[in-house]
């Protein structure tokens, strides 16, 4: 079975947009370990020839017609909850 | 309290003023810190519409002037919707979810917002960023969860009914273990426009009372398909069994399992027994593949829940932790506001995606869960309706599992097949344990069969009265 390193840890917290300490990396480390040797199971059942389901409903490409629907959401209520505006445009920080 | 004892008090002359404002102060008296936020003046100004459309003679909605609770990752007006985070301690809905506007359509008057594991990860209420909810019963117990809250405030007669939402358990196992019915609905059938999102391919949102009534008649009101929501569909209208009185009833043979607690499982062998004597045949089902339901969940969930997490950066809305560069603030944002079962849950997501772990993992469950809902199929052939427990024992202990996330994982062993098979599965008391601990039996049907759920729900709680 394969173990998560703490390296690895490091890096899946960094795709996830995580910031780590060591040791909160060494426990989630030693948790996720427990967890995917549990999942491990699932290599032992015969899955050939089986197709995966990644959806319920078969619903595919559902649409609308394309007209304007008011929702009646105003401007001001989208944006009342970012932490920082300006002229009606949400602020970031430096991109480059 | 059911939703009819609320409307005898008001065609008794009171007034809905009155009726909310009651149900306002038991919200505020509430010791199991089941609500988060409790709404008063929006809610007191719909009860005076109401009570002005009554004094005007007016057609009333189905639930006019009743008060409910929301799971608090539900989007709602008149307080904050935080899903139990840091995160989104101050976020205040720009819009209403299409389940409470078509719950204000007939009425009904939302009087607070209930307690969650945050994002819904989790199953006792613990991994709130405003502490554990407790248990109904039993103050040293957990409420269960995620949707902890919503199951406390209806069994403690804070309000009639509530919504929570379902990914693996989260409405059905609150209810099991506080002694209230709670109805998982087929996936699809209702709208999650205004949902906090967690696994888009098992979330619902359904409804929790004290009786199937009352249940059923929330089912009807939130249902159908939304333009809002592009994955909705409808459910079948009427029960389709021929026959309510003699139905086939179908055991799980692989739930049968030492794992039960005793007194779970002698309350799962009364169910048969009862269910024998009034006239069902009762059939044994083999779904081998169910002993890997939780190991599918667990991989599937953690992948499609760290994709929709990916959405809160600190930047457009929620807490920002500013840094004098972009992905600093967002991951400064994101660590600060996610609870430690968030990001375990995000870090295997992410893993079971990465290139070179997909096949592996994230396909390989799908694959799996092909044959999982293959063998629901199979055992539907054999029977109307599937009955079993919903959790292996009753609630525990606070604190018992929260060392050793696993262990709380396999608490969902029984509730996460129905989700990933997205069936219509409810929660519906069946006997305490000698300490007084509810204990609640699983009714699950084919997808958009909630009727024919809610149809032998009703006969189970005539037997079990």
């Amino acid at each position: 079975m394969n173990k998560i390193s703490a390296e690895e840890i490091q890096k899946i917290a960094t795709m996830s947009a995580l910031s780590l300490s060591d040791d909160s990396a060494a426990t989630l480390g030693s948790e996720l370990n427990d967890i995917l040797g549990y999942v491990q199971q699932l290599e032992a059942v015969d899955t050939d020839g089986v197709e995966p389901t990644y959806q319920l409903t078969g619903l595919s490409n559902v649409t609308r017609p394309d007209e304007l629907v008011d929702y009646k959401v105003s401007n001001e209520a989208l944006l009342q909850n970012a932490p920082s505006l300006k002229d009606n445009q949400i602020v970031v920080p430096k991109v480059l | 309290m059911t939703i009819r004892d609320i409307q005898n008090t008001i065609s008794g002359g009171s007034t809905v003023r009155s009726v909310i404002e009651s149900a306002i102060e038991r919200a505020k008296q509430d010791t199991h810190n089941a609500l988060i936020s409790v709404v008063e003046d929006r809610a007191l100004q719909r009860a005076d519409e109401i009570d002005a459309s009554i004094a005007s003679g007016d057609k009333l909605g189905r639930l006019a002037g009743v008060p409910f609770v929301a799971k608090d990752n539900i989007l709602t007006f008149g307080s904050p919707t935080t899903a139990a985070s840091s995160l989104l301690e101050t976020f205040e809905a720009p819009y209403q979810a299409t389940v409470i506007e078509k719950l204000e359509h007939e009425g009904a008057i939302c009087i607070g917002k209930a307690n969650l594991d945050a994002f819904a990860h989790g199953g006792s209420t613990e991994n709130s960023y405003f502490g554990p909810t407790t248990n109904a019963v039993d103050e040293t117990k957990v409420a269960g969860g995620s949707s902890g809250g919503s199951a406390v405030v209806v069994a403690t007669d804070i309000v009639p009914f509530s919504l929570g939402t379902d990914t693996g358990g989260s409405i059905r196992q609150p209810a099991s273990f506080n002694g209230v019915v709670g109805l998982k609905p087929t996936y699809g059938t209702v709208s999650r426009y205004g949902a906090v999102s967690m696994a888009s391919s098992t979330d619902v949102i359904g409804p929790i009372a004290t009786t199937v009534e009352d249940i059923s008649l929330v089912y009807e009101i939130i249902s159908g398909v939304d333009e809002r929501d592009g994955t909705t569909i409808a459910v079948d209208e009427k029960n389709t069994v021929r026959d309510v009185m003699k139905m086939t009833i179908g055991f799980i043979n692989e739930l049968q399992s030492d794992g039960v607690d005793p007194e779970v499982q002698l309350k799962m062998d009364r169910a048969k027994e009862i269910c024998r004597r009034n006239g069902h045949e009762i059939v044994m089902v083999d779904m081998p593949m169910l002993t890997h339901a939780l190991a599918v969940y667990y991989i599937v969930v953690p992948a499609e829940l760290s994709s929709n997490l990916a959405r809160y950066d600190g930047i457009k809305y929620g807490t920002q932790i500013k840094s004098d560069n972009l992905v600093e603030t967002y991951k400064n944002s994101r660590s600060a506001g996610f609870m430690d079962e968030n990001k375990r849950r995000i870090l295997i997501g992410n893993y079971v995606l990465s290139s070179g772990y997909f096949d592996a993992y994230y396909k390989k469950a799908q694959t799996v869960r092909t044959m999982l809902i293959a063998e629901y199929a199979k055992a539907f052939e054999s029977c109307d309706v599937l009955l079993g427990p919903v959790t292996p024992t009753p609630a525990f202990s606070i604190g018992e599992k929260t060392a050793d996330p696993l262990s709380m994982y396999l608490a969902d062993t029984m509730t996460v097949g129905e989700s990933l098979a997205g069936l219509s599965s409810l929660s519906v008391p069946a006997g305490v344990t000698a300490s007084g601990l509810p204990i609640g039996l699983q009714i699950s049907a084919p997808m958009k069969r909630d009727f024919d759920t809610l149809a032998f729900a009703k006969q189970w709680e005539i037997y079990n009265d």
